[in-house]
């Protein structure tokens, strides 16, 4: 900065130049300097500019003694002088929540001097529990995304927040009762903003608010208000429930928002003994999703069919009347062990339908749970507050738009021209301002488009689902100038506070101590929803329920690495494996092995799908398990306008996505196209090949025979050619990972990820078999092609204790720890991949290429400085985050303690796993949860037969089917 | 030279004769210096630009390597070693037969190995040579490779594993390397020394006076010469068996099905007698028809060789068959799917490949009209040298590609990368071998004047 000469300063000296154009002071090139440094560095330099620099300096160390929250102020500056208390290069972590999909979940975000770079889960929050999904610790990395939107933009020129606020002041202040405006947004959970949006309704009465997700739970709303007469939300407690039943709902998958459902489920499949108690849990759906693997028995069925399945369960435990739709024999079946298994259970008992369901599925559930004695029990209700359908109103604010009746539309965030259904055509309206992330579809259809702030640069707030509210406080100054939509809205309706600290500070005007506590727990007390008393009343249901047309059904599903396409442009998510197909970088159209014989078509050939006129072109991929004559489409993908890494990735499944039929359609044409194309899988086998693997069995088998797990290989007794290390004094680390609970969501791949500083390698290489996560999640298939079951097993490094790695390598680069460590000393290795060869779990992984070669610098800001990024050329592997447990140690010598306590040191992967899977800690400590885990009679070790003694263990998977369906 | 025991009563009686027509000492030097001496033909410069051309692709495919990362091949996870393993194996292989016809047949007295030694040593160095490339360049960061190697160092603290079979090869490689160019060197002091007594500018003179270390042919020379021929003999004996062992432990101590197996030291020497003999084949032929080296490499010279192949080859095909019965008979289920896999998995092609090359091909040479033929035996020099490149492509890429737990299987396709290496590698052995012809004298003149007919030796003139 130094270099230029600062007008107005008084700076004396030597003149430099830029460049010709600064020379001449060029109004051109004044405002490529202000574009750069942005508006506020380029006011901090003008006038009584050193002042303004120290009297924030003087308020930056004022406030530093302030290290449980982050300080409100406005412009932060760099340390080039210490805070109080303040130790660089020590990780802090802070409270904070992300709003997602309607709700948000708490969470803890790790900064290192200022930079967020780990998401983990706040155990203090409600619906988080101390764990976050794999999305919620990939949102770190859009934080970071190079390819954000990076200022104003106003008809695709650059331009500026005074630009923007002048024009708003001018378009806005002729808008008059406001019938000509129109406000889009996600849907709001932040009471603050609603303050705002009061504030602005009420300054213009006709204006109206449109709220839209493309994944959304309307009919589950609907549902409600069928059964109930009023909008409510339903609370399913699957922790409480013994038998639960899902109908077409993904609870533990893509259709929840939040941990909560995995922690609640996985609860009822803790086991310690052969005394166990597990919940039976049965699944009804068309496409194989997570919900179906982790069940005890899945029916697959087509989506529109699910209905008179529904209707048939509710007349068999006597809440509705009888139809009798079912005519197949084992449905048939199917629903008479449910129906024994629910009214042996009333009250402890629960059905949940999914939100791709029709109102009167939903309805349906609530009238059985009503029936069972389920209500207050484990389902509870809240009321949801001026609740509108919205695949209703976008419809509705489209068809306002094509009549010209709209002048103004503003959308708050989202990306609703990509993600609308193919019916709603946004794009006619005459001024469309947009506030968003990315430069994605909306921002190039809108006239204004506005950066948004990150959440993890916001100052916000939000409810979760039980009504909780949380603080969104900013881990970083917003890096592309962004603002946050009540920001922005404040801004427009000249609300009066404009800054997003004042409008959340004085929105809850908390006591200072309260509000503090508030920030430092990621919840403020006392804000939990109150439950409502319901009852459920049978008349209002449909007289007859609906089946699926004849034809083949396409159904929607949010992609569980995209979602509805937000996380488009985000490396990790696009290289996370799909938990059922396996795919990365792409979707596929799944169907079943009967369909696809039936149409013809293999993995990889192109499927034209037809309906209303729209087209869309997918590669199919042969989904085992899916409900024939029905397709399974992933939403998210095919982005056109997007960022470098997601664009034109995959296929826009939303082209065949009408407002009439969001979630399943039918009557779609079904055709082939005679073109191939190649869908990058991380997993290309998917049978156990009879190999004891992953051990699993049935309760009742586990109770006859609780030692199945050990019986399964026959293990010789072995010898060691080298003497062995006898691993009898310290700290000696293992893991237990429970097949059991684990439900294959890919969390701890992503906390992995984010933890290890794990690259992204792209489609070409994970062609070749270069992907580098550390912990993989294992699938494989059990059982009958067209209905088989899924077995999950996560696959870190089984730190062997005779590690066949250890002794080919060359240079005495990996070498064991005292604390049974397989320990890989990147420095050292020069590459030969004879370890790698020589792991009979192949769970290491080599770079290839220099996967951070072109990294942008501002990705680079979410490494984390505890662990190594690593070179080209050299091998990596899971280390049992070997940084964590070094800072353990640390902390417990620090304290003047003189050991460890168990689970003071947690992988990241445990942290982060919803269902409680992974346990890590000191297995000679007999009172450790690892140890006990281990005495267990399901413990196993993989390949032991080998010799290679594995510290990684696992606790067999443990079913508990129906002695009815057995 | 080296007429150890054998009177010359006894070399009259070998029949048919090692030397063909009736040469005399002079004639013999005249024609193998000759070579070297005459005027360059234009064959070879032709033949040359276009293997150096290939050699100059090796190298920009191995800067390409080394500016981008492994990477550029193909290897993946699982299959960690591909090509680069392979070829590195296939090279020592060849390599053998050099070392095997100098010291071992040496030690056997078979007088038939005179004409064709010093070719086949050159060519061990040659292939051994090639073969130094993959170790190196095969690693994540080549430029560190050093430290495979024992050398003093302060600030790494960096001391080798010598539990790693990677270490052995180091030693065993590289011992190797050096004995068998101290032994061909040494073997090719006297006809260097007739080179300089016959050179006619100073280049020539000075080079080959250095390079002949000041023989003179003395009787003393000649008993230092043959002891210490006899030595270096002696050692290089062991390192025909020794090197290929070692290398084969690179795959047996490993755990990896379809490695972990105690026959691949015996079956790997045999291998690579096996591929080495027919390499040294497919070069004779070729510069036995060019050079008119007929009356000197004789088809007895190639049918013994050929024999040798014929036991070498079914050798490594009783191990074949070995190795699956083993594997069915182990239990051990791994075992038992990898060799399934191997015949009828997704790498069964190259198995075939490899089992008609190696297995049915040497058979043939059962037939004496066959085993004399100079195109039938050029043709299945090739097959076996595709064979036997195949035979370790298929122990590496198939024992790799599906081990223990199905979730991590997956499939090798090599990349152009990889292929011009390989190619590259061939360029660059035919250049070394072309110059080695123009420069170097290709047959060892004194030891083939030693089994010349007694009637001959009067007429003879030259460095003696």
């Amino acid at each position: 900065m130094s270099l230029i000469k600062i007008e107005g300063s008084g700076v004396t000296g030597r003149k430099y130049w830029r460049s010709l154009d600064q020379l001449a002071a060029t109004p051109e090139f004044k405002t490529w300097v202000e574009r750069e440094f942005s508006e506020d560095a380029a006011g901090m330099l003008t006038g009584k500019s050193r002042r303004t620099v120290l009297k924030l300096m003087a308020a930056s160390f004022g406030l530093a003694g302030l290290t449980a929250c982050r300080r409100p102020e406005a412009n932060i500056l760099p340390m080039a002088k210490g805070i109080e208390d303040y130790i660089p290069g020590q990780a802090y972590y802070y409270a904070t929540a992300m709003p997602f999909g309607g709700t948000v979940s708490g969470l803890l975000v790790e900064t290192h001097d200022g930079r967020p770079t780990k998401i983990e889960g706040n155990p203090d929050h409600p619906n988080s529990l101390g764990a976050a999904s794999a999305l919620a610790q990939a949102s770190v990395l859009n934080l970071y995304d190079p390819d954000r939107a990076r200022q104003v933009t106003a008809g695709g020129q650059p331009s500026s927040w005074d630009a923007f606020e002048r024009f708003a002041t001018d378009h806005f202040g002729k808008a008059g009762d406001g019938s000509s405006i129109r406000f889009l947004s996600e849907r709001v959970t932040s009471p603050s903003l609603d303050a705002v949006r009061k504030h602005a309704l009420g300054k213009w009465p006709k204006a109206q608010w449109v709220e839209y997700e493309a994944v959304n739970d309307d009919q589950a709303i609907e549902g409600a208000q069928l059964a109930f007469g009023k909008a409510l939300r339903a609370h399913p407690q699957y922790d409480k429930a013994r038998i639960i039943v899902a109908l077409d709902a993904d609870f533990i998958g893509v259709d929840s928002h939040t941990v909560l459902p995995i922690k609640q489920y996985s609860k009822g499949r803790r086991i310690e003994g052969p005394d166990a108690n597990l919940n039976r849990l049965y699944a009804v759906e068309s496409n194989y999703t997570l919900t179906g693997a982790a069940a005890d028995h899945r029916l697959r069925m087509r989506g529109g069919d699910v209905q008179a399945f529904a209707r048939d369960l509710a007349a068999a435990v006597g809440a509705a009347p009888a139809l009798n739709v079912l005519s197949d024999g084992k449905q048939a079946k199917f629903l008479k062990a449910i129906v024994k298994d629910l009214k042996a259970h009333p009250g402890k008992s629960l059905v949940v339908a999914g939100p791709r369901q029709p109102a009167a599925v939903h309805a349906l559930a609530h009238l059985i749970n009503s029936a069972l004695g389920n209500l207050g029990e484990t389902v509870t209700f809240t009321e949801v507050a001026g609740w509108t359908p919205c695949v209703a109103a976008m419809k509705q604010l489209a068809a306002e738009i094509g009549r010209g009746e709209v002048q103004t539309l503003v959308i708050l965030g989202g990306n609703p021209i990509y993600t609308a259904a193919a019916d709603v055509d946004l794009k006619k309206v005459p001024t469309m301002i947009a506030l968003g992330l990315d430069e994605d579809e909306t921002a190039s259809a809108a006239k204004w488009h506005l950066p948004e702030a990150h959440y993890l640069e916001s100052w916000s707030d939000g409810r979760c689902g039980d009504g909780t509210a949380s603080i969104i406080q900013p881990m970083i100054e917003p890096l592309f100038n962004g603002k946050t939509a009540a920001e922005v809205l404040a801004l427009i309706s000249d609300y009066k506070d404009q800054r997003g600290f004042d409008i959340v500070r004085n929105y809850w005007a908390l006591p200072e101590k309260t509000w503090r506590e508030s920030l430092h727990n990621g919840v403020i007390a006392g804000t939990k929803a109150p439950e409502v008393k319901a009852a459920a009343d049978v008349r209002r249901l449909p007289a007859a329920a609906s089946t699926a047309a004849p034809g083949i059904e396409v159904g929607f599903f949010p992609s569980a690495a995209l979602y509805d396409g937000r996380y488009a442009n985000n490396g990790w998510m696009q290289e996370a494996p799909d938990p059922m197909t396996k795919l990365v970088w792409g979707n596929a159209a799944l169907l079943s092995p009967a369909t696809a014989r039936q149409l013809g078509v293999a993995d990889g050939d192109f499927l034209a799908i037809t309906r209303n006129g729209a087209t869309l072109e997918i590669p199919a991929q042969i989904q085992p398990g899916h409900a024939d004559n029905s397709i399974s489409l992933s939403l998210g993908y095919g982005r056109s306008k997007c960022g470098r890494v997601g664009r034109n990735v995959g296929f826009n499944s939303g082209a065949l996505r009408a407002s009439e039929s969001f979630w399943y359609a039918s009557g779609a044409d079904v055709k082939t196209t005679g073109r191939k194309f190649t869908l990058a899988s991380t997993q290309h086998h998917h049978s156990m090949e009879g190999r004891p693997i992953v051990r699993e069995a049935t309760l009742a088998e586990y109770k006859t025979n609780p030692k199945f797990a050990g019986e399964m290989v026959e293990t010789p007794e072995l010898f060691s050619l080298y003497g062995e290390h006898k691993y009898d004094h310290g700290y000696q680390w293992g893991m237990a990972i429970d097949l059991t609970s684990c439900i294959g969501c890919n969390a701890c791949m992503l906390a992995c990820q984010a933890e290890n500083n794990i690259p992204v390698v792209g489609k070409d290489q994970v062609l070749r078999g270069r992907e580098m996560h550390w912990i993989r999640m294992d699938r494989y298939y059990t059982g009958d092609e067209n209905d088989p079951q899924v077995v999950y097993q996560g696959v870190p490094c089984m730190q062997c204790e005779n590690a066949p790695c250890e002794n080919v390598c060359p240079v005495a680069a990996t070498v064991h720890s005292p604390e049974g460590l397989n320990d890989m000393a990147y420095n050292r290795c020069v590459g030969t991949r004879y370890c790698a060869n020589n792991c009979p779990y192949k769970v290491r992984r080599f770079n290839f290429l220099n996967f951070h070669k072109d990294l942008p610098e501002i990705e680079k800001l979410v490494f984390n400085p505890d662990a190594t990024v690593r070179m080209r050329g050299v091998m990596e592997k899971c280390n049992y985050c070997v940084q964590r447990i070094q800072e353990g140690k640390i902390k417990a010598k620090a304290d003047g303690r003189r050991a460890v306590r168990d689970g003071e040191i947690q992988t990241a992967c445990q942290q982060t796993c919803p269902a409680d899977a992974i346990v890590f800690g000191d297995t000679l400590d007999p009172n450790s949860r690892v140890a006990k885990l281990k005495k267990q009679d399901r413990n196993y070790a993989m390949l032991a037969e080998l010799n290679v003694r594995p510290r990684t263990t696992y606790l067999a998977k443990v079913r508990n089917p129906s002695p009815e369906l057995g | 030279m080296a007429d150890l025991a054998l009177g010359q009563n006894v070399l009259n009686e070998v029949n048919p004769q090692l030397v063909l027509g009736h040469p005399t000492y002079h004639s013999i030097t005249e024609q193998v210096a000759g070579i070297m001496e005459g005027k360059t033909p234009r064959r070879w410069f032709l033949a040359i630009s276009f293997t150096s051309s290939i050699t100059l692709m090796l190298g920009a495919m191995l800067t390409y390597l080394l500016v981008t990362g492994i990477g550029a091949w193909g290897n993946n996870r699982p299959v960690y070693w591909a090509w680069d393993i392979t070829n590195f194996v296939f090279w020592i292989g060849i390599g053998h037969a050099g070392t095997l016809i100098s010291a071992i047949l040496f030690l056997f007295r078979q007088k038939w190995r005179t004409s064709i030694n010093r070719s086949a040593e050159a060519m061990t160095l040659f292939a051994v040579a090639c073969a130094g490339i993959f170790p190196l360049f095969h690693t994540g960061r080549p430029w560190r490779a050093y430290w495979l190697f024992p050398l003093p160092n302060l600030d790494l603290n960096l001391w080798q594993n010598f539990r790693s079979p990677l270490i052995w090869d180091v030693f065993a490689v590289s011992t190797y390397a050096t004995v068998s160019a101290m032994f061909w060197f040494v073997g090719m002091v006297p006809d260097l020394a007739t080179l300089r007594d016959r050179a006619k500018n100073k280049i020539r003179q000075v080079t080959f006076g250095v390079l002949s270390l000041g023989w003179r042919g003395s009787a003393r020379h000649w008993r230092h010469y043959e002891m210490a021929y006899l030595i270096l003999a002696g050692l290089s004996t062991p390192l025909v068996l020794s090197v290929h062992t070692i290398v084969s432990f690179d795959f047996a101590t490993s755990v990896i099905p379809g490695w972990h197996t105690t026959i691949f030291p015996p079956y790997f020497v045999a291998g690579a007698i096996f591929s080495g003999f027919a390499m040294v084949m497919t070069l004779l032929i070729i510069a036995r028809w060019t050079l008119h080296l007929e009356n000197l490499i004789t088809r007895k010279h190639l049918e013994n060789m050929n024999k040798i192949m014929l036991a070498t080859g079914s050798i490594v095909g009783y191990a074949y068959a070995t190795e699956f019965f083993i594997a069915w008979y182990s239990g051990n289920p791994y075992e038992r799917f990898t060799f399934l896999n191997r015949a009828l998995g997704p790498y069964a092609w190259a198995y075939w490949t490899m089992i008609t090359c190696n297995v049915v091909t040497p058979q043939l040479f059962w037939f004496k009209k066959l085993r004399t033929s100079i195109p039938v035996m050029f043709t299945l020099t090739i097959f076996i040298n595709i064979g036997m490149w195949f035979e370790r492509f298929v122990i590496i890429a198939t024992s790799l590609h599906r081990d223990f737990l199905p979730s991590s299987w997956g499939y090798f396709r090599p990349t152009i990368v990889d292929i011009l290496t390989l190619t590259g590698t061939f360029g660059l052995f035919l250049t070394l071998f072309l110059l080695f012809a123009r420069f170097l004298p290709m047959i060892a003149m004194a030891e083939v004047k030693a089994v010349v007919s007694n009637q001959n030796h009067h007429a003879a003139e030259g460095a003696q």
